[in-house]
């Protein structure tokens, strides 16, 4: 299993950074300034939801057992490698819009032109140049982290270690 | 489509939301939600744009950058955003007076002039004051000495704004001593730019100081110019009697609002709406007259001085233009929506700008001249009358609100209310503060903000007061709102105030809540709590007084120097919304707590009404325990802590 993006809420300033830099590296422009022009313009792939006074930022979970590649009549959604992400071919896609529908994230939608689906790619490309994802790297307050399943385990056990030894429920005297 | 019930609580305005959005209407409050969640940087007042080194951001987590790229910490960036803030409102305010003095100064020279100095009375009593030579001059000759030494606040260099003199001699030694007197009214705002400018002042509460004295050139300056030369040019308010609400709209004549804040041009337009030629030119379209009323601050100001009715505050700005029978809606400066001209082209409704420094989307501009004030004004009334006829029966809906208010209140027509023609004094107001049968006095002002319930924040906390026997005396669209509620009339007593109160808005004749205008007119709040301190027995400075200052729904850079002026002239204010300044621990408790010492007065952010209500009681209560006075006359529901409790939450 690859690593996997994390977005914490506490974390989430709702700038939209994440947004931006989504839109940019998946554009022809270079700049945002170029890409501010372009036509069809850039759209990011990942969303900053409202949480009640907070935000989270959401995006595909290139889940392993994915509805979505499931239900896609023409194969344009699979899995390239094992435990890689899930990636969506615009070539095949025929616009049939099941995946938008099926993904319980709400992380698929069409492209602004609406002839295809369009959908988080983990950013493939830079991660495989050793780069990270462009959400990631964008967020101010490393609200995104990317990271192996393992070393976030490894801080969640930690934190819950903590806690539970700082409350004294187990070395109180009874 | 979001409940709307959950967006306002004035029915008038549930209705038109009903009606309108239901038919697909975009407004103010659907842009609020598209842009949420709004981001976190602003907010917290950590994002700096001031330069291109940037734009920089303050990670309020502490694991990003803690200093924008020239060093300066999120204390600084904070200060700085917030003083640009005030630099905006109070050029806002200043920039108004500017106008008004001018006009002031023109209407003195020329006896042809469209505008003439009304309120001889006032011309004498600044000319006093200012040191202008009376002795076998016309009034309007001493109306234009009085209009230059106005005009010359603006552009005064060195020494102390002379408005400032009339604060009390305590709060006036405080500005002193902290150097907050502001020198020239345009000079302090320059002054703010250039502090804030990347590489200049560096130092959280030095750069706040300076936002207090540009603010105070404002309060103390430009808006007191302001109230005064309108007062000079259009008459001082005398009590009136009104409507308010989009009830006011008469489906049969033509209907014209005025949004804004120029009275210049209000005024005009009234003057040609009652202009025997153009009544029969509408009739003679089909209409059974001309109707005015007005939006925002512009609809107080003729208010108060012609009984026009109130349409609406800052949210329904939309919905008026959405009841279909708006055959014109003029626009000047300030709290004007860009939107409008989009929403118009929905309708009949013909949007004219007319100031030079404004202009919106989609709107014909008519621009205002004061020379041709009248005759702009019967060219836009022409306008309106020959659009009657455009109205689209099938999008008519009025909501059937309109309700009826006292307005008209100032700091020189509460003496004679009070005491009568013959001993006016502010005697009864601060005998009945002494005894106790008033516990205190509040202004509760301020504009609306879809970021809580509209009209809620306003209506509550006054509520909640008078109950508690405070006077409230009230500006802009907290006025509206409050008149919108019932809570101008006389009657409000009997249905909202406690025993204390009741007794002296009966034995008086006023309504519980006094409207004193536009909101250039909370300088007249700031000399009413000058009034009292003169009268005596409440102490020697505005800090002593059992008073408390609050805006429930602000939003916009003028609320942010009126907020910043009532606090440095030793009023305790409670805001709904907090300034955007949290993500400083340094500004923050400056301004809510460091800044007390200095001034007198400080700042609470309290989102829910009660409780920022139960604040301002807890203040007054507290400034009556200081003054020794005893406590209410009668049982409060809001009772006043014990010493013990009050210690305990100091």
């Amino acid at each position: 299993m690859g690593k996997i993006i994390v977005s914490r809420e506490d974390r989430c300033m709702a700038c939209r950074a994440c947004e931006i830099a989504c839109a940019l590296s998946h554009s022809k422009a270079k700049t945002l300034a170029e890409a501010v022009r372009c036509d069809p313009p850039p759209h990011p792939r990942v969303h900053v939801e409202p949480l009640g006074e907070g935000s989270i930022a959401l995006q595909c979970r290139h889940c392993e057992d994915a509805p979505c590649v499931a239900i896609c009549p023409t194969e344009a959604l699979s899995r390239l490698s094992e435990g890689g992400p899930v990636q969506l071919d615009p070539d095949r896609c025929i616009g049939c819009k099941y995946c938008v529908v099926t993904c319980p994230f709400g992380a698929i939608e069409m492209s602004p032109d609406g002839k295809v689906a369009s959908k988080c790619d983990l950013c493939a490309e830079r991660t495989e140049a050793g780069k990270l994802p462009a959400c990631v790297e964008a967020c101010p307050t490393h609200a995104l982290i990317y990271t192996e399943i393992e070393s976030w385990l490894r801080r969640r056990r930690g934190e819950a270690a903590r806690r539970v030894a700082d409350s004294q429920a187990l070395t109180k005297a009874p | 489509m979001t409940d709307p019930r959950d967006r306002s609580i004035d029915p008038g305005t549930i209705d038109m939301l009903t009606h309108s959005c239901g038919q697909g209407l975009e407004v103010v409050w659907d842009r609020k939600e598209a842009m949420d969640p709004q981001c976190g940087f602003g907010n917290l007042g950590l994002c700096c744009r001031n330069c291109t080194m940037g734009p920089c951001r303050i990670d309020p987590f502490g694991s990003g950058p803690s200093e924008g790229i020239c060093g300066a910490d999120a204390h600084v960036i904070a200060a700085r955003n917030l003083i640009r803030m005030i630099a905006g409102g109070a050029s806002s305010h200043s920039d108004h007076g500017r106008d008004m003095a001018h006009t002031m100064l023109l209407a003195a020279e020329n006896e042809e002039f469209d505008y003439k100095i009304k309120d001889e009375g006032k011309v004498m009593a600044l000319a006093e004051e200012l040191g202008v030579e009376t002795e076998g001059k016309s009034v309007r000759e001493i109306a234009k000495g009085v209009a230059e030494i106005c005009l010359a606040q603006f552009g005064q260099q060195e020494g102390e704004v002379v408005f400032a003199r009339r604060a009390p001699e305590d709060q006036l030694r405080r500005w002193r001593e902290a150097g907050v007197v502001p020198r020239g009214i345009d000079r302090e705002v320059v002054e703010t730019m250039h502090r804030t400018h990347i590489g200049v002042d560096n130092d959280p509460i030095h750069l706040i100081l300076h936002g207090v004295r540009t603010s105070l050139g404002d309060g103390w300056g430009g808006s007191m110019v302001a109230t005064d030369s309108s007062d000079i040019l259009f008459h001082g308010p005398r009590w009136v009697r009104s409507l308010a609400n989009l009830g006011v709209l008469d489906p049969d004549a033509v209907n014209v609002i005025v949004h804004g804040h120029e009275p210049n041009l209000a005024e005009m337009i009234l003057a040609a709406a009652q202009d025997k030629e153009l009544i029969e030119y509408a009739r003679s379209k089909g209409a059974s007259g001309i109707g005015l009323c007005g939006l925002c601050c512009t609809a107080s100001e003729i208010l108060m001085r012609h009984g026009v009715p109130l349409a609406g505050n800052f949210l329904q700005q939309e919905l008026a233009i959405a009841t279909g029978v708006v055959d014109a809606m003029t626009v000047d400066v300030q709290c004007i929506f860009p939107s409008l001209g989009k929403v118009a082209n929905q309708f009949h409704t013909k949007l004219i700008s007319t100031s030079r420094k404004a202009k919106f989307p989609y709107a014909e501009h008519i621009e205002f001249e004061e020379s041709r004030g009248l005759e702009v004004a019967k060219q836009i009334i022409r306008a309106a009358i020959d659009n009657f006829e455009n109205r689209d029966p099938a999008k008519v809906h009025i909501p059937e609100q309109s309700s009826p208010l006292v307005g008209g209140f100032t700091a020189e027509n509460i003496f004679s209310m009070l005491g009568g023609r013959y001993r006016s004094s502010y005697r009864p107001l601060n005998d009945g503060v002494m005894t106790g049968r008033l516990r205190g006095v509040a202004g509760v002002i301020g504009c609306n903000n879809p970021k809580h319930v509209h009209d809620r924040g306003h209506v509550e906390m006054t509520k909640e007061l008078l109950a508690n026997d405070v006077l409230v005396a009230t500006t802009g669209c907290t006025a509206v709102a409050d008149a919108k509620a019932g809570l101008l009339c006389p009657e409000a007593a009997e249905k909202y105030a406690g025993k204390g109160l009741r007794e002296i808005c009966r034995a008086v004749g006023i309504p519980p809540v006094l409207h004193m205008g536009s909101c250039v007119d909370n300088s007249r709040i700031l000399m009413v709590l000058t009034n009292m301190v003169a009268e005596g027995g409440l102490g020697e400075s505005i800090a002593d007084l059992p008073a408390a200052g609050a805006a429930p729904e602000w939003m916009s850079e003028k609320a942010v120097s009126i907020g910043f002026y009532v606090a440095a002239s030793g009023v305790y204010t409670v805001l709904g919304e907090p300034f955007p300044v949290q993500g400083s621990k340094v500004v923050t408790d400056y301004l809510t707590e460091g800044m007390a010492e200095q001034f007198g007065g400080k700042f609470a952010f309290e989102p829910d009404p009660i409780k920022a209500a139960r604040l301002m009681i807890d203040h007054i209560d507290e400034r009556r325990a200081a003054l020794k006075l005893p406590g209410p006359m009668y049982e409060q529901p809001y009772a006043p802590k014990t010493s013990a409790e009050a210690k305990a939450t100091a």
